[in-house]
């Protein structure tokens, strides 16, 4: 298969699904006001936490907790499409693109395509509204291009871990396999209090947790603080590399079931 | 003696919607089997529907073993049973618990209770599945179980809603000696709405044909198919060149003033005397020493009367309803 | 209540609590998801607790009343897709047939709802004793506990049950299940009302029904009995509970329109 190919498919399948997305308000607007509300219940209803002794974070709690809904709101944005890939198995639909890509990787770099559209748009409304509300960034252009990829990269990790859960069982009852692994890691993550605040076992368990060092760098590039930056894409990266092999195996057995 | 149904001007118009049922009348005696026939979206259901009283008539008038369907629902509904289009069955319940509900709501002494849903289960032949949950039933086994909860209070009227869509030809035809069992059997009124010619031919002691919400045909089905016309015959004479000879004999047991028709091959006559001429046409064309390659009677069916009343046929429409309803998702 | 009426609340309540407890796939996150939530918040909030003026010292002992929410938006989504199913599936129109009055379809859907309700009100007390939480009401308290979990799930499975009849879909019915997550997370969940810093969302808070259930349960935890805030947590759920009876009555009328 030619690359013109790969790509010309690759791009049909990510113009579909952002075109069913955008056209389909049940899809979109759950995907502008989870974030948000969770920014809001959490910087809002706990900002009182920044006076907690010991929590050192100079760009105030609404910045905190930005960091994680950014983080948050990229890795749901990636379930969600999977439960895209899930629906679009389940129905026959996913059947017919295997048929026609003779490459069906292709079909897997189209989701990915159209999860990151999602994300970048649903990043842009978030950093609007924080902004707008007043929200202290104390890191330049860079540190919030940075923010920005890394959670993209967290988007397509969890894109292809749910992926490779859709594409295995090919039915949207598998919807809280795919979620609510990611619900779990995400929230054994330093969430409410910096990592050096949280107690007891979630202490123990937050700090092998790659999301603690995405999430901590988030919040050192919004605070011109850097904390292991370098390491946290790595992480990601290295995470991202290991569910897309996850997912390229998931297609493997779709193909293998006929779709 | 009073009829089990009666309906006078019954018409029912949906809120923003289509006038559904549009001025029928019918009469279904006591112990009859009736054959509400007609395809998709003709107001079968909805005629069923509001005969149960489930929903209010727009116009008209419905009796219901006696009772007025809009003024006196409850009294209706204490002498009918229904098993409506959807098998509508709790997938979490086994069979014998749907009848522990059933006869508990029906209001049946506790003592008769047990009795009552095991003698049912038998009868429609679940008892060997009676304690396994019904989400995992064949459609089969769905709908004999829907039609032992519609018995289970004695209703001397039954409402069937399209009951044999959807099921293999063993099913249906299981289905089919029950409905009859209970009418000669025990003299229940069945109304049965159908899809199937097969299905109203083989039941029915009279049909009414329903299309666009109104009644377009009533009677026997031998009389409506009577009314089109006789079965015609069609041959084709091994040798081309007999085929004068072939029409010529066929004319003869065709009506007075029909010429055979002739079609390159093959030449057909109405037949005057009906199917019973058949013997006598091949007694013929052996006399006559007509050699035939194919013989082929044609009886009029209850589509040629559909069509003849309608303009449109009914069995092409009604298959694909049933292809709609076989690859209709099923309900969660 | 007549004989007969007693028969068919029973026969149906009957089917609910079986219904129920037959999908494992109800039942079981509605028991685990809560107390994994509440493990992972009281570790990641537990400096909390060294805010001036909080009311205790052990934040799982606070965050214990949540769960008793959490599990009764789950019974909206759970007992509210259970009738849904049976408008989507004619199961309604069977029941319409018998001489089943309104009045015993909708307090035997419930009783599933109750049952499970105080089951897992029971749970959530002892799981949470055996992490550690302290209960001030003890032993007398257990009852008053038992009874206000029974009154919350009664408000809720009102609603669940309101929801079913006035939408009709187990997929509509669904849908609220998020927006129900709103109310609890903007309550006073995380921190008592006089401790949440924004004044906005302390006003949010102070005017949210759900505040004063969670109040209601957290007060026998924390001052044993404290009879404003059971007065306030029993006396919202009744009422929220008889207000969506009466509109889940309205639209059983609309929805069983048999003459």
């Amino acid at each position: 298969m030619s690359l013109g190919r790969y790509r010309s498919v690759a791009l049909v399948v990510a113009w579909r699904n952002l075109h069913n997305f955008f056209g389909n308000p049940a899809l979109l607007i759950p995907s502008i006001m989870f974030p948000l509300f969770f920014f809001v219940a959490f910087a809002g209803g706990l900002s009182r936490v920044e006076d907690l002794p010991n929590f050192d974070f100079g760009s105030g709690y609404t910045a905190f907790q930005f960091s994680f809904v950014l983080m948050q709101a990229s890795a749901f944005g990636g379930v969600f499409t999977g439960f895209g890939i899930a629906r679009d198995f389940e129905s026959g639909f996913g059947r017919r693109m295997m048929l026609a890509a003779p490459r069906r990787s292709a079909l897997l770099t189209g989701y990915a395509l159209s999860a990151l559209v999602r994300a970048l748009f649903i990043q842009l409304l978030l950093f609007g509204i924080a902004l707008g509300a007043g929200m202290n960034v104390d890191g330049g252009a860079p540190q919030l291009i940075g923010m920005s990829a890394l959670g993209l990269l967290v988007n397509v990790t969890a894109l292809m871990w749910a992926a490779g859960i859709a594409l295995r069982f090919r039915s949207i009852q598998a919807g809280p396999l795919m979620q609510i692994p990611v619900f779990l890691a995400l929230f054994l993550a330093p969430v409410y209090v910096p990592l050096d605040l949280l107690e007891g076992w979630v202490h123990a368990v937050a700090t092998f947790n790659p999301f603690t060092l995405i999430v901590e760098s988030l919040r050192g590039l919004v605070s011109d603080e850097p904390f292991h930056t370098g390491a946290a894409f790595l992480a990601a990266l290295a995470l991202g590399a290991v569910f897309l092999a996850w997912a390229l195996r998931g297609l493997r057995a779709a193909e293998a079931a006929g779709g | 003696m009073p009829a089990a149904i009666e309906v006078r001007d019954l018409v029912k118009v949906f809120k923003k919607g289509p006038r559904a049922v549009d001025g029928i009348d019918l009469r279904v005696e006591e112990g009859e089997i009736y054959g509400f026939l007609g395809p998709n979206g003709a107001g079968k259901s909805t005629t069923v529907h509001v005969l149960t009283t489930l929903i209010p008539p727009t116009e008209g008038k419905a009796l219901v073993a006696g009772y007025d369907v809009a003024t006196q629902g409850a009294e209706v509904r204490e002498h009918i049973g229904a098993a409506l289009q959807e098998a509508a069955l709790d997938p979490f319940l086994t069979a014998r618990e749907h009848m522990r509900l059933q006869t508990a709501l029906q209001g049946l002494p506790r003592d008769e209770r047990r009795r009552r849903g095991d003698e049912l289960i038998e009868r429609v032949g679940l008892s060997e599945a009676a304690d396994r949950k019904v989400g995992g039933y064949s459609g089969g086994m769905k709908r004999r179980l829907d039609l032992a909860l519609a018995l289970v209070h004695g209703p001397r009227i039954l409402f069937l809603d399209e009951p044999t869509t959807g099921l293999d030809p063993q099913s249906r035809s299981a289905m089919w000696d029950e409905v009859e069992r209970l009418a000669s059997g025990e003299g229940v009124t069945v109304f049965l709405t159908t899809q199937y010619l097969e299905e109203a031919d083989r039941l029915a002691d009279r049909v009414g044909i329903i299309d666009g919400g109104r009644i377009v045909a009533e009677g026997t089905p031998a009389a409506l198919k009577a009314e089109i016309g006789q079965p015609s015959v069609e041959a084709v004479a091994a040798d081309p060149s007999d085929r004068g000879r072939l029409a010529g004999v066929l004319a003869r047991f065709g009506h007075d003033g029909d010429c055979p028709q002739s079609t390159p091959e093959a030449v057909a006559v109405r037949l005057a005397g009906g199917e019973g001429n058949l013997a006598d046409v091949v007694r013929a064309l052996d006399s006559e020493g007509v050699a035939v390659e194919h013989l082929q009677l044609h009886a009029p069916s209850l589509d040629d009367v559909f069509l003849a009343k309608t303009g449109h046929s009914l069995e092409g429409e009604g298959e694909e309803g049933d292809q709609a309803a076989a690859h209709a998702p099923q309900p969660a | 209540m007549s004989g007969s009426l007693a028969l068919q609340v029973g026969a149906l309540a009957r089917r609910s609590v079986f219904r129920t407890l037959r999908q494992p796939a109800q039942v079981v996150p509605s028991l685990i998801f809560p107390m994994i939530l509440v493990a992972i918040n009281s570790a990641g909030l537990g400096k909390v607790t060294e805010i001036p003026g909080f009311p205790t010292d052990s934040f799982l002992t606070f965050a214990l009343a949540i769960p008793f929410i959490q599990a009764g938006i789950f019974s909206v989504s759970n007992g509210g897709s259970d009738l849904a199913r049976d408008i989507e599936t004619g199961f309604l129109d069977r029941l319409a047939l018998t001489p089943m009055s309104g009045v015993s379809l909708v307090t035997g859907q419930l009783a599933g709802v109750l049952v499970l309700g105080v089951a897992q009100g029971a749970i959530y007390l002892v799981v949470g004793l055996a992490a550690g939480a302290h209960f001030e009401a003890g032993l007398a308290g257990v009852p008053v506990l038992l009874a206000l979990a029974l009154c919350i799930s009664f408000a809720f499975g009102c609603i669940g049950i309101f929801a079913a009849l006035r939408l009709g879909t187990g997929e509509a019915v669904q849908g609220l299940f998020p927006v129900l997550f709103v109310f609890l997370f903007l309550s006073s969940m995380n921190l008592p009302r006089n401790l949440i810093e924004q004044d906005w969302f302390q006003t949010v808070a102070t005017y949210n029904p759900v505040s004063y259930l969670i109040e209601g349960v957290r007060s026998l935890f924390i001052q044993g009995f404290d009879g404003e805030a059971l007065a306030l947590g029993f006396g919202f759920s009744i009422a929220i509970g008889l207000a969506f009876l009466a509109a889940a009555s309205a639209s059983l009328r609309t929805r069983l329109t048999r003459t």
